[in-house]
């Protein structure tokens, strides 16, 4: 919402400067987006220099200059003065200026071939005098000024408010200065007595007809007969530039102008071109119009139009039609003031896809008893500026329009404020804002002005009046320590181990959006269905992702295309199962590419492989508190995954969800995705799987037991099937006996030469220790052969001698 | 006996001569083996006469001490020759570089709402969570926010279905009306997360964080919210003073509503948050609107309270001197590398908030 303080002095009387003023829109919850001075039609109009000026090539009168206009910016124009040579500092113009002499709007365009970049102008064209011989010659003094306006424009000062959609009325100035009066800033001038003189009836038929859901309750219209619709005057154009619109006619610019001022849009017909009779009605599926924005329009059924015998004019409250548009040779007027429903306009507009002035107030709620003052005020001005003669007004309306009403409890404003202010001023302030006010012992009985549709109950009340009180009048009271319960439950707190537990691995944690493309989402979607998005930013961000890894992936190969090689990135978030709200896992997923170890002194380098990942997954749930030897691992892991190398980690038993999976990723998803990496590996932790643990970690620690007995270590080495899993024969061991068997390590793997091709060679580290006794020879040599037999009888495998 | 001191004095200059190991164990066995020089003399102890046997034990006792003193020594001053001599040979060139090592780093947003935890922790609330997609209930119709109301036009909305009832949530607020739905009043959380508006440019980005936050109880009113705002504002930024501003400003799930400015200053470029004479919006608050409350069952002449909604990234951003919103979610290991913390950098109150 725009205007200048001159117009809202207009409608209030006061002794405060512009900066007070604005300080005071702020504190009344008009919050001011700028105060800055107005565009200006001649800011187009630019100090240039001709830095070469060729012969047309077709045209014996014509120059083509290359004019610099300013930073570091040459254009060509075609031009026609004598004077246009090399050297000369004069005013150029450029495409969209708009010349003051013809109010020609400049266009690129082709001059005989050439094409010509805006203008350069002579005196008489900037109206600065009738010298018309050639271009305005400017003196070396303006060599500084290349590129810098020519006009030295005083333009009013420009209050822009962003008026949010509770408070139509403060989308006119009258309102705004009705809301400054109540905060002390002034008082509220009164609306001058109108000396119209209406001698005759509005003769033109106007109907509402009474159907379902329409969306117009109150038409009310005047004819001003024997106008001579012309340019605005220039105070009445300055008030429209400074809006930032163009003025186009006396008439149309006082409706526009009446709509900022007093918040009541209006429309203005050329009465003539009216077929018989106004009625205001649904429309028909199929009806189509022409509207003022130069488009067809086709409705569906149920639009509030205006239409006349021979079909639509317009949309009620949101866009007139061409064909009985007020135009400078428009010699009678009929004049609109109505009220349309918020919910029928919104609903239109929304389908038709129109913004307009009008349909922006008229879906927040104009006053619906501004109708006459809206008529008064266009009509005197129309008289003063086009003359004519003004008929008796016309209301057709539906219902009466109710009275609002609310009874307010005084105390209510301290309970909400915390502070209590006298109800003198309460009542002060609710007057000045416009309300009708009966006055009991505890008690408020209030009528609501018409012009407040958001006010409905007691505490939009306390609202209005702490807001003209002031805000700063409400205490900063010290927050109390007072807890309800913990700040994070158990599984936000495993959220943000895991989450630090990763990235102290070498991950950098990212955060990438929530939806990602369909095409690199399918090769992560399993079994989940896609979640399309209806209206998507771009076309490859339409789904939401079934994976943490699409845009992980995404990402990896952009840094890799970076020239990055060696990269570790995670992200915890939602990934999405279904479109239902609470159909999403957390998870962490991390990616990394290349070598573990690049070529250096010490080391001879490796690629990033299945185990690295393994190593990671296992450690972070470890990390989180979960025992090692509890979990199980088994060769299945989704498809994206490389099918011989990946797993998956399940937390006891192999009935739960696996709470991980790792492995190298799918080659053939890096050949797809065009990853140039020397190796990619991933894994995957799921929040939701891990159940919540009996014993918090505290209590599982409270029983401490060690033993300080001899420990003892023995290398075997099996030679097994190749199918069996290093994992069985380590369970197989443990099982043995528990209490004695305290670790089992892998120290070797061999397949080759001296090994049947079947077979493969484990061998494993064994250590034992007793909690009661140091074990003898003979206690070892028991536990050993046990070992050999058992595995040996378990698994089919040989002790290798 | 002479002969035997003559000896004595002998082998000590031949001990500190010597300077090999093997000799000087070869002397102990000369002096000191079965058939030692120093032995044989103990052997010799039975034949002195009684007067003289107790002077002669004495005397040769003094020798061998002295003389096993001296090959202790002897051979602890060689053997640190040697091993200062193994040492020497040993000597690596320690600016070669070590082993590799990775760093990790947590996001910035993740850092920052880790902050906002700890804080909002440290005067009792607690942290709930909500879903990312919402049903047009909980986003906006219980929010006092019904169709029609072109307060929604202020939310560009993704949506999931044709009919506009399944979407990605807007704000925060949702959370509001799972937590009182599920719950009994008193309520006081945070509730930080994703949300999502369908438009993109360099300041908006079509997904961002909030963090909600409701306090409802029997007399909650505005001076608890200023007061806790101004408590969170203060400790985020780590500011002794801070300018801070409530302007009525209006949301349909709070009233009365407030827009909070704090003051900053721009230095050599940066802004600096605390007393300047410029306003920074940075937040939206209110009192929770009586329809929010009567939508999800708590009496609204019974119990009140406020609610907030503040922007994460944003906060970041200002508190970080992190100029591009886009940035925080392109992934880029530079920006990542530069703006990331320390997975070991928990914000806490005792071990504060950044380091």
């Amino acid at each position: 919402m725009k205007f200048t303080i001159d117009w809202l002095k207009q409608h209030l009387d006061t002794n405060l400067n512009d900066k007070e003023i604005i300080n005071n829109l702020t504190n009344v919850g008009l919050e001011v987006e700028s105060f800055e001075n107005a565009p200006s039609e001649l800011d187009d109009f630019i100090v240039a220099k001709i830095i070469n000026a060729q012969q047309h090539p077709n045209a014996d009168r014509l120059r083509v200059c290359d004019v610099d206009i300013g930073n570091s910016e040459t254009v060509k124009v075609v031009c026609g003065a004598p004077n246009a040579k090399k050297g000369l500092f004069t005013v150029y113009a450029g495409p969209g200026a708009i010349i003051p002499k013809n109010q020609m709007k400049l266009s690129i365009s082709k001059i005989r071939g050439v094409t010509s970049y805006g203008m350069l102008c002579s005196e008489a064209e900037l109206k600065l005098s009738d010298d018309s011989e050639g271009i305005t010659e400017l003196s070396e003094k303006y060599k500084e000024k290349i590129g810098k306006k020519y006009f030295d424009t005083k333009t009013p000062k420009v209050v822009d408010l962003s008026i949010t959609p509770n408070r139509p009325d403060c989308l006119g100035v009258r309102g705004i200065a009705r809301d400054l009066a109540a905060a002390g800033v002034g008082s509220l001038k009164k609306i001058k007595d109108s000396k119209l003189n209406q001698n005759f009836d509005q003769d033109l038929k106007v109907t509402i007809k009474k159907e379902k859901k329409q969306g117009c309750t109150i038409f009310g219209s005047c004819l001003i007969k024997g106008v001579s619709n012309k340019e605005s005057p220039q105070w009445l154009k300055d008030k429209i530039v400074s809006l930032g619109q163009k003025p186009i006619s006396a008439i149309v610019d006082i409706t526009n102008y009446v709509m900022i001022d007093l918040n009541r849009p209006l429309h203005s017909y050329d009465a003539d071109k009216v077929s018989k009779e106004i009625i205001v009605r649904n429309s028909k599926k199929g009806e189509t119009f022409e509207a003022l924005d130069n488009k067809k329009y086709s409705l569906d059924d149920n639009m509030c139009v205006i239409s006349d015998q021979s079909g639509v004019l317009g949309l009620g409250g949101i866009i007139g039609g061409t064909r009985s548009g007020t135009e400078l040779g428009t010699k009678n007027i009929l004049l609109e003031s109505a009220y349309f429903l918020p919910r029928s306009i919104r609903k239109t507009s929304k389908v038709l896809n129109i913004d307009t002035d009008a349909k922006f107030r008229f879906e927040r709620g104009i006053d619906p008893k501004s109708i006459e003052a809206g008529l008064i005020k266009a009509a005197d001005l129309i008289k003063e500026v086009c003359g004519g003669e003004v008929s008796k007004f016309d209301i057709q309306r539906l219902e009466e329009e109710k009275t609002n009403k609310v009874k307010f409890e005084i105390s209510l404003f301290e309970k909400i404020t915390g502070f209590k202010i006298e109800k003198k001023e309460i009542i002060k302030i609710i007057s000045n804002l416009g309300f009708k006010i009966i006055e009991n012992k505890e008690n408020l009985d209030l009528e609501i002005p018409s012009w407040r549709p958001d006010i409905m109950q007691p505490i939009d009340i306390v609202e209005e009046i702490v807001r003209i009180k002031g805000y700063e009048h409400i205490q900063t009271l010290i927050p109390e320590k007072s807890r309800l319960k913990p700040t994070l439950n158990r599984q936000q707190k495993l959220f943000h181990f895991l989450q630090r537990s990763v990235a102290s691995k070498g991950f950098y944690e990212t955060v990438t959006w929530s939806f990602t493309d369909s095409k690199i989402n399918n090769l992560f979607r399993e079994k989940y269905n896609e979640i399309k998005i209806v209206n998507p930013i771009s076309s490859d961000l339409n789904v939401l992702r079934n994976s943490i890894f699409p845009n992980l992936i995404f990402y990896l190969k952009k840094n890799i295309d970076r020239g990055f090689k060696d990269l570790s990135f995670f992200e915890i978030g939602p990934v999405f199962s279904g479109t239902k709200p609470g159909e999403q896992l957390t998870v962490i997923g991390a990616l990394q590419a290349g070598k573990y170890f690049r070529l250096n002194w010490q080391e001879t380098e490796r690629n990033v492989d299945v185990f690295d990942a393994k190593r990671d997954t296992i450690q972070t749930i470890v990390e989180a508190g979960f025992s090692k030897n509890k979990l199980i691992i088994k060769d299945q892991a989704p498809s994206y995954y490389h099918p011989g190398k990946s797993g998956s980690v399940f937390l006891s038993t192999e009935e739960d969800k696996p709470i991980a999976f790792f492995g190298e990723i799918h080659p053939n998803i890096v050949k797809k995705l065009d990853i140039k990496t020397d190796a990619l590996i991933g894994f995957e932790i799921y929040l939701d799987f891990f159940k919540e643990t009996k014993k918090k970690l505290k209590d599982q620690k409270s029983q401490f037991e060690y033993s300080d007995y001899q420990k003892s270590e023995r290398d075997f080495a099996f030679v097994i099937d190749k199918k069996i899993k290093a994992q069985d024969l380590i369970d197989i061991i443990v099982s043995i006996d528990q209490d004695l068997i305290k670790n089992v390590r892998v120290f070797d793997v061999y397949e080759g030469e001296n090994i049947p091709k079947d077979k493969k060679s484990i061998a494993l580290n064994v250590t034992v220790q007793s909690s009661e006794k140091t074990l003898n020879e003979k206690d070892l040599e028991k536990i050993n052969n046990l070992i050999i037999s058992t595995v040996e009888s378990k698994s089919g495998a040989k002790i290798r001698s | 006996m002479s002969d035997i001191k003559k000896i004595k004095d002998e082998y000590l200059k031949k001990l500190d001569i010597d300077q090999n190991i093997e000799s000087i164990n070869q002397i102990k066995t000369e002096l000191f083996g079965k058939n030692g020089i120093v032995s044989n003399e103990f052997k010799k102890l039975g034949s002195v006469s009684q007067e003289e046997r107790k002077k002669f034990a004495s005397d040769l006792n003094f020798i061998k001490e002295e003389l096993q003193n001296k090959i202790t020594s002897k051979i602890e001053e060689i053997e640190t020759k040697e091993i200062n001599l193994k040492l020497e040979n040993e000597k690596v060139d320690v600016t070669l570089p070590e082993r590799d090592f990775k760093q990790g780093k947590i996001h910035p947003v993740s850092q920052v709402i880790d902050e906002i935890s700890s804080i909002f922790s440290e005067i009792g609330f607690s942290v709930e969570e909500g879903p990312d997609v919402e049903n047009e209930y909980n986003n906006f119709t219980a929010l006092n926010t019904p169709d029609n109301h072109p307060a929604r036009d202020m939310h560009d909305t993704f949506y999931l279905d044709e009919k506009k009832e399944l979407l990605l949530r807007t704000h925060t607020s949702p959370v509001q009306v799972r937590t009182m739905l599920k719950g009994k009043p008193p309520f006081k959380i945070i509730a930080p997360g994703r949300t999502y508006r369908s438009d993109s440019d360099q300041t908006h980005a079509p997904m961002f964080h909030q963090v909600e936050g409701l306090h409802i109880d029997k007399d909650i009113n505005m001076g608890h919210l200023k007061g806790c705002l101004n408590y969170f504002i203060k400790e985020f930024f780590e500011v002794d003073k801070l300018k801070m501003r409530f302007r009525p400003s209006h949301f349909p799930f709070t009233e009365p509503s407030a827009e909070v400015d704090i003051g900053y200053e721009i230095k050599d470029g940066k802004i600096i948050i605390g007393e300047g004479d410029k306003w920074l919006e940075i937040l939206g608050c209110g009192m929770v609107h009586p329809n929010v409350l009567k939508n999800v069952n708590v009496d609204p002449s019974k119990f009140q309270g406020y609610a907030f909604g503040i922007g994460i990234d944003r906060l970041g951003m200002l508190k970080y001197g992190i100029n591009d919103l886009r940035a925080f979610f392109e992934t880029d290991y530079r920006w990542l590398s530069h703006f990331g913390f320390d997975p070991l950098d928990v914000p806490s109150s005792y071990r504060g908030l950044s380091r």
